[in-house]
């Protein structure tokens, strides 16, 4: 099977092109100018549209084992196709936790029979994410998780999160820290701020995110370590990281699209969809994430898709559970919000949501080359259009996006050669 | 004039519509205060209230103001109810809907969930207290006796003090009181202060004293006394020397300032015994009043042809 795309405008993470790509089986065969010159099975004509490689989500929960009525791992990989993510890695709270070889042997036969991309597994620091004990790292290691995260919670015990980040290191397992101080959070359920005054909301002040942010970095410094800190979401946890990382610490960092498009002002009308953990911030914030992004304090896009049934937030604000769906709206959010609004490249993006992150797990993919696995993603870009509920494919609905205009559609998603969406 | 179908709070009111209720609350007055409190405004009209909170004069008055206008008037039982086997909110409400109600009075500890229930039922739901959020027929009620005893709300001094920071009382207060051009102030512990409140156009003061001084109307606040063990402040004593309003303090005020608290009152914490009897405070009077503007809403809320073009 050989497949041509003309014209097309190729994003890689180092520069961008206007070229002919060829496509043979799963691999990309050639790249360059004008190469319409034999049969094709399939002609692609790329006028008007971008291709970049398939992007790589660092932070998703995809709900299996446990909560399949959100989600799971079929849905949940679909949905990241639609979304043009080849690769995603699913976080370990499921039901039971996936804190263990068996649950994350069940996993990995459940993605190899039913996931349309490439799914990986991240498995629990502690046991039942209860933050006492490590769990079986090793043994979940050699099932194939490619992290240990106890993301959903914090590992609030400094003393396991020492042990957690040395033993780790020892495995080479990245360890990634949801930083939040529970003592902080209080109770609270939104931002705390002038909005979470203006509608009594309980308000969870920025120290929360950012007092664990800084522990757990200098941890990490202190026992020559690396460290991975998710969901960024405040201008304080940005310059913690920015100040340490010039201190030659081992740490990296992402954020997700909600914290560089909205604010907490869309928890107006008590929008349980504008509810997530971080909660979202204030303007001030949102500037600073992006500096984040164009400076390099923040290494990568990361969805935290978190997909909820609608009776889990069709109810009262602060008893509504934390969390949107996000692989569908990522690209065409960071498009908008970054690109066209702040004028970053595409070729940053790229390095955000796809390059960086397969380089930080060693895996292959990231780039679009001669000789590369195709995982190849095309989306047109000229076109406005409105985002709606009835466009979702994952199971879940909660995003706050819905009625939002968008330039970026994606359109084609290879996976090994294959074109994912044309089953979606 | 019209009104929307609900009222979840004095940010959605207009000022003609909050005088409206006002001027119809002095013509409910007269009745109570008459031999025969019944009159036939609400008959044949079903009103509820479901409590998801502990209250004594809120809850009643809504179901005195219900009978006297000669609703058919019950109430739901929050602790015996299906709310203890663990129904929803909006379940609970929509099977009280399909009863035949039309006006649903609804207390509840979380901010929002009249707003979720109005959503989701025909009946006019009337918020009475919503977490931090508002608390409207309360302001309604300290409102209609401002004017009562200053007879216009423009250009009064008004002075909240105590646990402003969990109170929608302070909340719904301060944005009528701005909507008529009245000038609020607070006063709380900086522990019980809400981030950036100043941007509700009020000034904050953390010195009691220089809250009160001059004003037209004090209004104490119920200091829960378990926010002390939550570590907000470090003892009753203590906030009761440096926050409470004695008759000491009230002598800054205005030679004629009023004194409100929409209760129920620790006497001794935030006022003392002396200023709940003081000559000029109207905190008994406030609860007769709250009655008669529970039966203003009422009876606006429920007439035919409301709520349509909202």
């Amino acid at each position: 099977m050989k497949t041509l795309i003309t014209n097309i405008n190729l994003i890689n993470f180092n520069k961008e092109e206007k070229c002919d790509i060829i496509i043979n089986n799963d691999k990309i065969e050639k790249i360059g100018k004008n190469l319409k010159t034999e049969k094709y099975d399939k002609i692609i004509e790329g006028e008007g549209k971008i291709a970049f490689p398939g992007l790589f989500d660092i932070h998703c929960h995809l709900r299996d084992p446990g909560f399949e009525y959100k989600e799971d791992i079929e849905s949940g990989s679909k949905s990241a196709a639609k979304g043009g993510f080849t690769s995603v890695l699913a976080m370990p709270n499921t039901s039971p936790v996936a804190d263990n070889k068996t649950v994350i042997d069940y996993i990995y036969k459940k993605i190899k029979d039913k996931a349309v991309i490439r799914v990986y597994q991240s498995g629990a620091i502690s046991k039942g994410l209860k933050g006492e004990e490590l769990a079986e790292m090793g043994e979940m290691q050699k099932s194939g998780i490619i992290a240990v995260t106890d993301d959903g919670k914090p590992v609030s015990d400094p003393s396991l999160m020492k042990k957690a980040l040395v033993y780790a290191n020892m495995l080479g397992l990245p360890v990634i820290s949801h930083a939040e101080d529970l003592s902080l959070v209080d109770g609270g359920c939104m931002n705390e701020g002038f909005m979470s005054t203006y509608l009594g909301l309980r308000g969870t002040n920025r120290a929360a995110e950012e007092a664990m942010t800084a522990r757990d970095i200098i941890i990490a410094k202190n026992t020559n370590t690396p460290v991975h800190i998710t969901h960024v979401s405040t201008r304080g946890a940005v310059e913690i990281i920015r100040e340490f990382k010039k201190q030659g610490v081992k740490v990296t960092a992402d954020t997700c699209p909600h914290y560089f498009s909205l604010t907490d002002k869309m928890c107006e009308g008590f929008n349980t969809n504008a509810k997530m953990n971080p909660p979202l911030r204030e303007d001030d914030d949102l500037e600073a994430i992006i500096e984040g992004l164009k400076d390099g304090t923040i290494d990568m896009i990361g969805t935290d898709h978190a997909p909820h049934h609608i009776d889990e937030k069709n109810c009262e604000f602060d008893k509504a559970l934390n969390g949107i769906i996000g692989f569908e709206t990522a690209f065409p959010v960071a498009y908008h919000y970054l690109h066209k609004n702040k004028g970053m490249s595409l070729s940053e993006i790229i390095k955000l949501m796809s390059y960086t992150p397969h380089r930080f797990f060693n895996l292959e993919g990231g780039e679009i080359k001669e000789g590369a696995v195709c995982d190849l993603v095309i989306a047109s870009v000229d076109n406005e259009y409105e985002y709606k509920k009835e466009d979702v494919v994952s199971k879940s609905k909660n995003s706050p996006y819905f009625g939002f205009k968008f330039e970026a559609k994606i359109e084609n998603v290879f996976v090994d050669g294959i074109d994912v969406l044309e089953e979606i | 004039m019209k009104f929307p179908k609900d009222l979840l709070g004095i940010k959605d009111l207009s000022a003609d519509q909050i005088n409206e209720i006002l001027k119809t609350a002095g013509i409910m007055k007269e009745i109570i205060v008459k031999n025969n409190k019944k009159t036939p405004h609400l008959q044949g009209k079903t009103v509820i209230t479901l409590f998801y909170e502990n209250s004594t004069r809120t809850r009643l008055s809504f179901e005195l103001a219900s009978k006297y206008l000669s609703a058919n008037a019950a109430n739901v039982a929050v602790a015996s109810s299906s709310v203890a086997k663990g129904e929803s909110l909006i379940d609970t409400a929509r099977t009280i809907d399909m009863m035949g109600n039309d006006a649903l009075v609804i207390r509840h500890q979380s901010a929002g969930a009249p707003h979720l229930v109005a959503a989701n039922v025909n009946a006019s739901v009337i918020n009475a207290g919503d977490g931090m959020n508002e608390h409207p027929t309360q302001a309604l009620l300290d409102a209609y006796t401002m004017i009562e005893k200053k007879g216009k709300l423009e250009g009064l001094k008004v002075a909240i003090v105590g646990d402003v920071l969990h109170s929608r009382v302070a909340r719904s207060n301060i944005y009528l009181l701005n909507k008529f051009g009245a000038e609020v102030t607070l006063c709380a512990p900086s522990t019980l202060l809400p981030v950036e409140i100043e941007r509700l156009n009020v000034k904050a003061y953390t010195d009691v004293e220089k809250a009160i001084k001059g004003a037209d109307v004090v209004m104490g606040l119920r200091m829960q006394l378990e926010r002390q063990k939550k570590g907000l402040f470090p003892s009753i004593d203590e906030y009761s020397d440096l926050f409470g309003v004695n008759e000491e303090r009230i002598k800054l005020a205005k030679e004629d300032a009023i004194i409100l608290h929409p209760g129920p009152v620790n006497r001794g914490v935030e006022i003392t015994s002396g200023i709940y009897g003081h000559e000029r405070s109207f905190i008994d009077e406030q609860v007769l009043n709250g009655v008669a503007v529970r039966m203003a809403i009422l009876y606006l809320l429920t007439r035919k042809g409301q709520g349509e073009d909202k």
